[in-house]
Order: structure tokens, then C-alpha cells, then sequence
């Protein structure tokens, strides 16, 4: 297959052109690595071609690396596959410092060629890390291109000399947020930090002439000359010391120290930027091999890179004829039903945004509004993008306008009755193929479905709040719901680009079963004794964006406190939750709700910024004189959410670990150096897990137990991700 | 094993370690070759007196880098076959060189030495030297790296320290060093700096707010809350080791923190054969030395491990030493060490400390030492202690007895 195409023009210009047939994007292979370095060769050693000009056959210029074959690179390299690993990076640096130095000799720095990357939109990864090896970036002025790094995001690093060059190039601090955040910018933006030269219109073009007038000392990089120094310092220069101090810091503190990738990447740029820049390469491979071979990294990229861009693809999609959703009808312009009209409206769709009265369906609508404004203000979105789409939400009391809708999602108060008020009169006015979908969070869906004279076409959208920032949004099967349903259902999110998972009903369905054991386990600690902080900072080290009080002060006590008392009408009184339950209904009647009264777990100031932990939960459940070891919180807070997604499994809730994983990190941030609760479980291996389920069953009750499937994996090889092969 | 013991120690005055501080125009090899010759005029050392200088320099850069104990020597009036080694303890590195002379001498390798140091803190600044343990992500994440300040808070945090403790400490140690100059307690081992015309320097700590009290050093701000709650955020990082807590107090500032100050100091030890064959008298007994590594989130607790060690070492009981001088890093680090001794603070730096008078890294150990001497000879004690807390999570300690 031809990755790269090359020609030469009539002044001496050659074009090498990476246009990747039958994909959309351009990705690199190890085949395209060979081509590259063919091409590259065949100009260097033509004494007609004056300059060469890397650019791409598509409307973007390359999405990174295809990670399929680093994750197959390691699989193929046998037993100790470390060793190849490197020499297979080093190689990839190889071509890239061919590329930049670009056949001139070492020593005079004479007699180079010089090369331009000439970019017509998104380069990302290592799309942009062969440019940044080119002697001059030019860049499309599109506003949709995105130009960065973003590989840390997916527990990797840049690699291929990305982050070798860029500190070299912008200097530590200002290439940070770029390196350590994946941080992905516009190309105006890109060219004012640095990240490209300039900005043109036909970037083909402006490489062209740029090559005509290039002088020599135009192709020798800064720290391919003698006395280089590092833009704000290198580490043991006066500025650059405490600029390298602080990140370090800064980077400890935001990660928590749980992610590889992260402490590869700043040892990789600290210790590169002690030594020569080749020096330098060496160790970015060194470091970038040991993160290829972390078990935490492995799990990150199969589970935020691959699984997650499988299932939204469509891997748990039914046979069923595409019907993307044109027309879209929402009942409810509370928080949650507003959130679904923006992310809708602006993935193109019409909306009906229907409420009981004009000033609820309009208060929703102003979610919107507010929204665009802000994109407009930061410039994410012009003032005619926020006109178009305001204009596609019909804020409305007439429940006759879902008529012609394709999909109508309620997202009413969480009561059965209500909500089945509400299914009777849109079933009035919908059309037969429409799917009727609740956005419950608690109550089953086939017992709503009831409601409907069509369970087939009656279906579970589960929406995060908050709707526009949350990745995952979980659809529910009901016992009755057809396959047609869930291929619209799944069809719509991707319109709305966001990840989808397909689960069946079950109480509180996967990820808030999960949710509630976690904040239930925090809140039963406090009971205990446990100090709170203690069980805040366990959880903060885990890597949870929040702790379980924080959680449950954001969503509120009362919310908690309801749902305690619905699970413990379900199951008869007499649960395990005793200790916690107790707690919720004090602090319920002690009416600390939460954020949204300025009371719950923590003390807020008069604007609901958190201040710090109420000092009243110790007067009713003081803290105990010996607190436990933070492991053994940290073991609690974890395996209780870890066994609740393999009891998911068990009961065939959720069918796909994959689901499983990206799910529980998508949707409430679960550990994400883990790759999600079935790699960590993969990962540290059934027999310890039963080993720490044993043990903390005995110390802390039967909600420990070992899972009968968990016992079966410790007699099987391969773990859960195996679990469908034979 | 033979005895070692102090015959002499002598210390400068010590400068404000910054620009127009008095000794911000001597040379640290200047500041060093004077104390050296002061003990050589005080003790009549004649040609190979002694073994080797020891001394303690922290920023080991610049005019303190490339061995700045045998550039002391050389620009000294010693003879030029006494080498000298330059040694880096942090904070004890004063303390340690003394400890370390007092060990070859016991151990027999040389019947004399010279121990101390110096730091010129206004020109060569803290830090400049760069640390690994700081800047290398590997080390600094292994270790859970913040700076002292923040140390020194989570030490506040963790054992119940309150401002107005630290102030209170602060303005005692004031109280003290102003009493201690006013009766001329320092007299004995005030070296004068004077300029290469015979003029007089400095001849007084003039660091010294004797006027501070409570209410002066409540107006001043937190020094480290910026640096551990913003940018870059170093308590997160105290957290993620002290996961118990909720958030680190912030009750450290610049007036109840050791001040950055220039200055030197150094000790002649020596067996007691030495002293009979020279005609000196030995002042003090080293009873014991120690030193141990501790938690370096918390750093600054060493003195507190350190002294149980020499204790239980040499037999003794907290309650068999006289006096103390637990070096003033910084408020905390006394407290706590009180704390977790119960001693009275009227037998802890009783002539002011580093709050008062400043804290010249690498001399400050030495220092101590002749203070605490000093201080049981007028005083008319047997035993005394000193002991500092140092960088990287480390504690040194000496005790020493009156002959």
C-alpha cells in the first residue's frame, strides 16, 4: 500500500504526499515509517531536488500513530520485548533525525536540504512530530485543524521525539501544558505558542517558496548549533532550576504520582535536557519503552484509545438500517434535559424542548444560549454558529411538537408515576418508529416500559451530568426493548460524539450501582471513625476526581437519602447499608443536602466554594484514636466498586468487559491509570484479588466476598479480557 | 578508644546574608582563614597542628566550590601541609565536621583537628548548587519532595502547633539573644571581622529585632501558602504523605523562621594526649555523636530520632542533660522537639537562636556547639546537647560534658 507518494516539480521541489487509501485520516504504520525514510532518502541523494515538502493528500495531515500496531509491535516482540522495542523507536528517531539534519554534514552543517512540513489541518501525535522535525511548519488557517500531543491523555507519551524537541524548541514551561496536559490548540493559536511558524493559506505554497529562499543556517536547528541554550533555562541554570522544581511539583500533585506515562515523560524531559540532543533521544526511547511496557499503560491505551474508539464505532451496535436522528424531542428542561438539547442542538439536530410551562421550556433553552456565549467569548464559536444553533431548539409547552421526532427522551422528576404520565401523552403524538427513551438514573426500565403500549421501542439514555462535559452515556436494554431501538439509540450518540455503552436493566443499572457502593463505602468509614480527610485523600490517590463525600455532597445527601430508602424497600430492609443509611438520614434531617444548600460533608462560603470538612460529623461520629493504614481505605474504596462491576457482569447486566472498563473511567473517572475495574483486576491478578477480598471480608462484612466468577478466573489463564475467547 | 575533646571554639558575627549586610563584602575564604587564625593565635598552633580542617559548606558553588576548606587553609595563616576537606550535611554540616573530627580522634586516626564552617548566604545563595532531590521527577515523586518552609508547616499541622505557639517561641528567642549580647554571654567567641587595614567590619549579630513582639510578628504574612496552596502547589503533594490531614497550616514566616544570614564558625578538638603536649586545656568532653536519616516529606523531625539515638547510645536519659540548643530552623522544629521530649523551654536555647541571630548553613552547627559550651561553663553545667534538623529528612546530634 502506498502511504507516502513522491514527486518532483519543475524547479526541483519534491512533494512526498501521505495520503493513506481508504482511511479518512492518515495514521502512521510500520509501513509508513519505511516509506517515509525511502522517500526521504530518494530526495536526499537526487542532486536535482532542492527542498522537499512533507504534506498530506487529505484535509487534515495525520491523527498520530496507529496504536493497534504499537500495541502489536509488543505483542510480536517475544519473550523480552524491551530490546526490540527500542531499537524499533530508535529507528522511528532515526528517520526523523534524517529528516532534520536532513543530509547535511554534522560538523560544518553544510550542505543540508531543506525540508517543510506543510500542514493542511489536524496533525496529531506523531503527525505533528514529524513536522516537528521538519526545518519550518506552515499551517492551514483552519479553525476546525487541531495541532498537538495529546498521547499522555491515553497513558502514553510523545514518543518520537516530540518531547525531546518541543522542550527543546519552547523551553519546559511553555511546553508543558502541551506535553503533560496533551493539550491540543487551533493553528492561530499554535502559531502564537510556538507550535507552528506560520499560519498561511495554502500551505503547499508557502512551503514552496519558503525552500526557494531558505539559507543555510535556516535548517540547522538551535540545538544543533554550538552554544544552544534551552529557552528559560535548562535544569540546573538559576531560572530553569525552580521553572523544573515547579513542574515537577505541579505534575505530582495534579496525578498523584499513579501515572507512569506522566513520570516517564518529566524524567525523559528532565534528563534530556541535561545532555546533547541525540543523547537525549536515547533516553525518550528508553522511557517511552518502559511506559509501552506498563501494565497501567497497556490498560490505558486498550481501554481510552482503542476499546472506547471501537464502541463508539459501533461495536455493540444490532444489525439495523442507519437512521441517524434528524429530529429530536426532549420532555423536561430541568438541568438534565437542557444539557441533552445543547449537545444535540449543536451536533446538528432539531430539537423539541418541551416543559409544562414557556418559562421552564425557556429557562432550558437559556443553558444554551449561555453556553454559546461562552464559546464565543473564548472563541470557540462564531456568532453565526451560536445563531444556527439556537435556531435548531424550538423551546416549547406543546407537547404536539414531538410530532415527527425520531427519538423523544424524557427527562422528567424520578417518579414512576410521573414519568408514566408523561410516556402516555408523548406515545399520543409520536410516530410508530419513533424510540422513547427515559434519562432515569434509579428506576428500571422495563418497569417503565410498562407505560408504553410499545416496549420495543421504549429504551434507557443514561446522560452524566454535567451533559456537555460527561464522555460516557449509558444505554439501557429493557427486557423488552428491541434491537431496532438500540441501534437509534447508539446511532445517536455518535452524533452527538460521545461513548456509548449498552447495558441491561438491572437496579441502578452499571454505573451508578458502582457510584453508590463507592459513596456508600466513604460514608460507612465516617460511621466507623475513619478520619474523613483520610478517606477523601484515599480516594484522590486512587486517582477519582472526587472523593466519595465530595461526590455525594455534589449530587446531594437527599438524592442519597432516596435512594438508600428505595434500595431498602427493594431488598426488604435489613442491608448491608445500615451504618451508611444512618449517616444519610442525619445529615438529612440535620438538612446539610449538600453543595446546592452550602452544607453537607464539607462547609461552603456564601457561593458554594467548598471550604473545607464539617467539623459537626465528628461531634456525632468522632474519629477514632487509631485510624487504619491508607492502603487498607484505598483497598475499601476501590475493590467495592471493582466487585460491584464484576456482580454487573455476573448477572449479565453488562455482556463486554470493554463496556465494563471505559465506562467506569468515562463515567464517574474510576481510577484511570487502571484502564478501568476488569484491567485492574486483570492486572494485579485474581489470586491477590481474592486474597484482598478474603481479608476485608473479614474485617468489614460480606459486601467483600469473592464473586463466584472472580474464584472461576483464578483456575483460568488470561484473566477477563479473555473471558469470550475459549 | 580514645577521648575527644573541645580545646577552643570561636564564631564571627553573623551578617545579614544579603545585599548591603555587613559582611556582604567579605569573601567566604576571608570569613573562614578568620576564624582559622584566630584559633591558631589563641592556641599557639605552630606548623603541622593539626590533622585536617573539616568544614561544613552547604552551597558548594562559586567561591564556595572547588574545596573551599583547603582554600581556607591556604589563604590562613596554618601551615600548608594541614589539608582540608569540605563537607555537606546541610543545615549540620557545622555540627557534623565537629562530629566527624571527634571520631577520627577517638577512632585514632590524628590527635587534632579543626572543625566547622561557614556560609555566605547573601552571596552565594541557598539553593544555587541546584538539588537533584528537587528538580529530578524520579527522585522528587520517590520522595514525596517539598520545600523546608512547607515542611516545617506540615510539623505545625501534624503535632498542633499554633501561630501564636511559633510567634511566642520567636519573640523569646529575641528576648533571649538581646539579654545574651547585653551581659556578654557571646564575648569569649566573638571573632571581630575586621578589613584588611586592621578597621573593624562587624562585630555584633545584627540580624537582631530585640524590639519584636506578638503583635509586630502577627502583621506578617504566611511565607510559604502560596507555594504550597498555588503555584505549584506543594501541599497537595504533603497530602498525598500525610493523608490524615486535611489541609497544611501555614504558620511559618519570615519571623519565626531562622534568618539568612552570613557567618562562620570553627572548633579545635583534640585527644587529651594533644592538650597535655601543647599545654591546653581541654574545655569539654564529646560524649557521644549521632546522626540518622528521617522522612524527607517532613524533613525537618530529625532532631527528635537523632537524640533518642545518642541517648539510648550512651547510656543517658533526657533528664541527665543540663541544656540544650535545638537549632531554630524554623518555630516548629523546636517545638516539636520539646513536645516530644517534655523539657523545659527554659533549658532550650537559652541565649536565642537562629530566629534571633540568623542561620548561617553551613556554620550554624558549630556555632550552636560554642554557644551551648559556653553556656554550661558559665553557667557552671555538666551536660549539654545540640542538635539540628536537616534538609532531604536527615538529624545530627552531639552531646558534651564539662572536664
Amino acid at each position: 500500500m502506498v502511504c507516502f507518494s513522491y514527486s518532483v516539480d519543475d524547479v526541483g521541489v519534491a512533494t512526498i504526499v501521505w495520503d493513506i487509501p481508504g482511511r479518512s485520516m492518515n495514521v502512521l504504520t510500520r509501513e509508513g515509517i519505511q516509506q517515509l525514510s525511502d522517500r526521504i532518502d530518494e530526495a536526499l541523494s537526487d542532486a536535482s531536488v532542492k527542498g522537499i515538502i512533507i504534506t498530506s493528500g487529505k484535509e487534515t495531515f495525520a491523527a498520530g500513530m496507529d496504536l493497534n500496531v504499537l500495541a502489536g509491535m509488543r505483542e510480536e516482540a517475544g519473550e523480552r520485548p524491551e530490546r526490540k522495542l527500542i531499537e524499533q523507536v530508535m529507528r522511528m528517531h532515526g528517520v526523523l533525525r534524517k529528516i532534520e539534519r536532513a543530509g547535511m554534514d554534522p560538523a560544518t552543517l553544510k550542505g543540508g536540504k531543506p525540508i517543510v512540513a506543510a500542514l493542511p489541518g489536524t496533525a496529531l501525535g506523531v503527525g505533528y512530530e514529524i513536522a516537528l522535525a521538519c526545518h519550518r511548519i506552515f499551517c492551514a488557517e483552519n479553525p476546525n485543524a487541531r495541532i498537538g500531543l495529546p498521547e499522555i491523555q491515553v497513558g502514553l507519551f510523545p514518543g518520537a521525539g516530540g518531547t525531546t524537541r518541543l522542550v527543546r524548541r519552547l523551553g519546559v514551561m511553555a511546553a508543558a501544558p502541551f506535553l503533560l496536559e496533551g493539550r491540543l490548540s487551533d493553528p492561530k493559536t499554535a502559531e502564537r505558542m510556538g507550535l507552528v511558524d506560520s499560519v498561511v493559506d495554502d500551505p503547499v505554497a508557502a512551503a514552496r517558496s519558503w525552500i526557494l529562499d531558505a539559507r543555510k543556517e535556516d535548517l540547522v536547528k538551535p540545538w544543533d548549533t554550538k552554544g544552544y541554550r534551552m529557552p528559560g533555562g535548562s535544569p540546573y541554570h538559576p531560572a530553569g532550576y525552580m521553572a523544573f522544581v515547579g513542574l515537577v511539583a505541579m505534575a505530582h500533585g495534579k496525578t498523584h504520582g499513579v501515572y507512569p506515562a506522566a513520570k516517564a515523560l518529566l524524567a525523559a524531559i528532565y534528563e534530556g535536557a541535561l545532555v546533547p540532543f541525540d543523547t537525549a533521544l536515547k533516553i525518550e526511547a528508553r522511557q517511552f519503552v518502559s511506559v509501552l511496557m506498563n501494565p497501567s499503560s497497556v490498560a490505558m491505551i486498550r481501554s481510552l484509545f482503542i476499546n472506547k474508539q471501537a464502541l463508539e464505532k459501533g461495536a455493540k451496535r444490532p444489525k439495523a438500517p442507519d437512521r441517524p436522528v434528524r429530529r429530536l424531542g426532549i420532555v423536561g428542561a430541568g438541568m438534565m434535559g437542557a444539557g441533552i438539547a445543547l449537545v444535540s442542538a449543536r451536533a446538528g439536530i432539531d430539537v423539541v424542548l418541551v416543559d409544562l410551562t414557556q418559562e421552564a421550556a425557556d429557562r432550558g433553552m437559556a443553558v444554551t444560549e449561555a453556553y454559546m456565549d461562552r464559546s464565543v467569548r473564548r472563541g470557540k464559536a462564531t456568532e453565526r454558529m451560536k445563531a444556527e444553533v439556537l435556531n435548531r431548539i424550538t423551546a416549547t409547552t406543546e407537547f404536539e411538537a414531538l410530532a415527527g421526532a425520531d427519538l423523544v427522551i424524557e427527562a422528567v422528576f424520578e417518579d414512576p408515576e410521573v414519568k408514566a404520565e408523561t410516556t402516555g401523552r408523548v406515545e399520543a403524538i409520536i410516530g410508530q418508529d419513533c424510540v422513547l427513551a427515559s434519562n432515569t438514573s434509579t428506576l428500571p426500565i422495563s418497569d417503565l416500559a410498562k407505560a408504553t403500549p410499545r416496549p420495543d421501542r421504549f429504551i434507557g439514555i443514561h446522560f452524566f451530568s454535567p451533559v456537555e462535559k460527561m464522555r460516557l452515556v449509558e444505554i439501557i436494554r429493557g427486557r423488552e426493548t428491541g434491537d431496532g431501538a438500540v441501534a437509534r439509540a447508539l446511532d445517536y450518540v455518535r452524533q452527538i460524539r460521545k461513548t456509548p455503552i449498552v447495558v441491561n436493566d438491572a437496579r441502578f443499572f452499571f454505573a451508578n450501582r458502582c457510584i453508590i457502593a463507592y459513596v456508600n463505602e466513604g460514608i460507612r468509614m465516617v460511621a466507623e471513625g475513619v478520619a474523613p480527610a483520610l478517606i477523601e485523600n484515599a480516594a484522590k490517590l486512587l486517582g477519582f476526581p472526587l472523593g466519595p463525600l465530595q461526590l455525594v455532597d455534589e449530587t446531594s445527601i437527599d438524592l442519597g437519602a432516596r435512594i438508600a430508602r428505595v434500595t431498602r424497600a427493594a431488598t426488604g430492609g435489613g442491608n448491608a447499608n445500615d451504618a451508611s443509611d444512618d449517616l444519610l438520614f442525619w445529615m438529612e434531617r440535620e438538612g446539610r443536602l449538600g453543595r446546592k444548600v452550602k452544607a453537607g460533608f464539607y462547609v461552603y462560603d456564601e457561593d458554594g466554594v467548598r471550604q473545607r470538612l464539617w467539623e459537626g460529623l465528628g461531634r456525632r461520629y468522632p474519629m477514632a484514636e487509631r485510624q487504619p493504614e491508607i492502603n487498607v481505605v484505598r483497598q475499601r474504596l476501590l475493590l467495592v466498586q471493582v466487585l460491584e462491576a464484576v456482580h454487573a457482569l455476573e448477572e449479565g447486566v453488562l455482556t463486554d468487559v470493554r463496556e465494563g472498563d471505559v465506562g467506569a473511567v468515562l463515567g464517574w473517572g474510576f481510577a484511570p491509570w487502571s484502564g478501568g475495574p476488569f484491567s485492574w483486576l486483570d492486572m494485579i491478578g485474581p489470586k491477590t484479588a481474592v486474597e484482598t477480598c478474603e481479608r476485608l471480608e473479614a474485617l468489614y462484612g460480606a459486601r467483600f466476598r469473592v464473586p463466584d466468577l472472580l474464584k472461576e478466573m483464578t483456575a483460568r489463564a488470561g484473566g477477563f479480557y479473555t473471558l469470550g475467547e475459549t | 578508644m580514645a577521648e575527644a575533646y573541645i580545646y577552643d571554639a570561636v564564631r564571627s558575627p553573623r551578617g545579614k546574608g544579603r545585599s548591603g549586610g555587613s559582611l556582604h563584602e567579605v569573601t567566604s575564604a576571608k570569613l573562614s582563614a578568620d576564624m582559622l587564625n584566630a584559633l591558631k593565635t589563641r592556641n599557639d598552633l605552630d606548623g603541622h597542628a593539626v590533622e585536617d580542617v573539616i568544614w561544613g559548606n552547604v552551597t558548594q558553588v562559586g567561591e564556595q566550590g572547588g574545596c573551599l576548606a583547603r582554600t581556607a587553609v591556604l589563604a590562613s595563616e596554618l601551615d600548608e601541609s594541614i589539608p582540608g576537606v569540605s563537607i555537606n550535611r546541610f543545615c549540620a554540616s557545622g555540627l557534623e565536621a565537629v562530629n566527624m573530627a571527634a571520631n577520627q580522634i577517638r577512632g585514632g586516626a590524628g590527635n587534632a583537628y579543626i572543625a566547622g564552617g561557614v556560609e555566605m548566604m547573601g552571596r552565594v545563595p541557598m539553593g544555587s548548587d541546584g538539588a537533584a532531590v528537587a528538580a529530578d521527577p524520579t527522585v522528587a515523586m520517590k520522595v514525596y519532595f517539598v520545600p523546608q518552609g512547607i515542611s516545617s508547616d506540615i510539623i505545625a499541622t501534624e503535632y498542633g502547633f499554633t501561630r501564636d505557639d511559633a510567634d511566642a517561641l520567636a519573640v523569646r528567642s529575641q528576648q533571649r539573644a538581646k539579654t545574651a549580647w547585653d551581659e556578654g554571654r557571646f564575648r569569649n567567641s566573638i571573632i571581630e571581622i575586621k578589613d584588611i587595614n586592621g578597621l573593624t567590619i562587624l562585630d555584633h549579630d545584627e540580624y537582631m529585632r530585640p524590639e519584636t513582639d506578638m503583635q509586630a510578628l502577627g502583621s506578617l504574612e504566611p511565607s510559604f501558602s502560596e507555594l504550597g496552596e498555588t503555584t505549584p502547589g506543594f501541599d497537595r503533594i504533603a497530602l498525598m504523605k500525610y493523608p490524615h490531614l486535611e489541609r497544611i497550616e501555614h504558620i511559618h514566616h519570615a519571623g519565626n523562621s531562622s534568618g539568612i544570614t552570613d557567618g562562620a564558625a570553627a572548633v579545635l578538638l583534640g585527644s587529651k594526649a594533644y592538650g597535655e603536649r601543647n599545654g591546653l586545656k581541654p574545655r569539654a568532653r564529646i560524649v557521644g555523636t549521632a546522626k540518622i536519616g528521617t522522612d524527607p516529606t517532613i524533613m525537618l523531625t530529625g532532631p527528635v530520632p537523632v537524640t533518642r539515638k545518642i541517648l539510648a547510645e550512651n547510656g543517658l536519659e533526657i533528664a541527665d542533660i543540663d541544656l540544650f540548643e535545638v537549632n531554630e530552623a524554623f518555630a516548629s522544629v523546636v517545638l516539636r522537639f520539646m513536645q516530644a521530649f517534655d523539657v523545659d523551654p527554659d533549658v532550650v536555647n537559652v541565649n536565642g537562636g537562629a530566629i534571633a541571630m540568623g542561620h548561617p548553613l553551613g556554620a550554624t552547627g558549630a556555632v550552636i556547639l560554642g554557644t551551648l559550651l559556653d553556656e554550661i561553663e558559665r553557667a557552671d553545667m555538666e551536660t549539654g546537647l545540640a542538635t539540628l534538623c536537616i534538609g532531604s529528612g536527615m538529624g545530627v546530634a552531639t552531646v558534651i560534658e564539662r572536664v
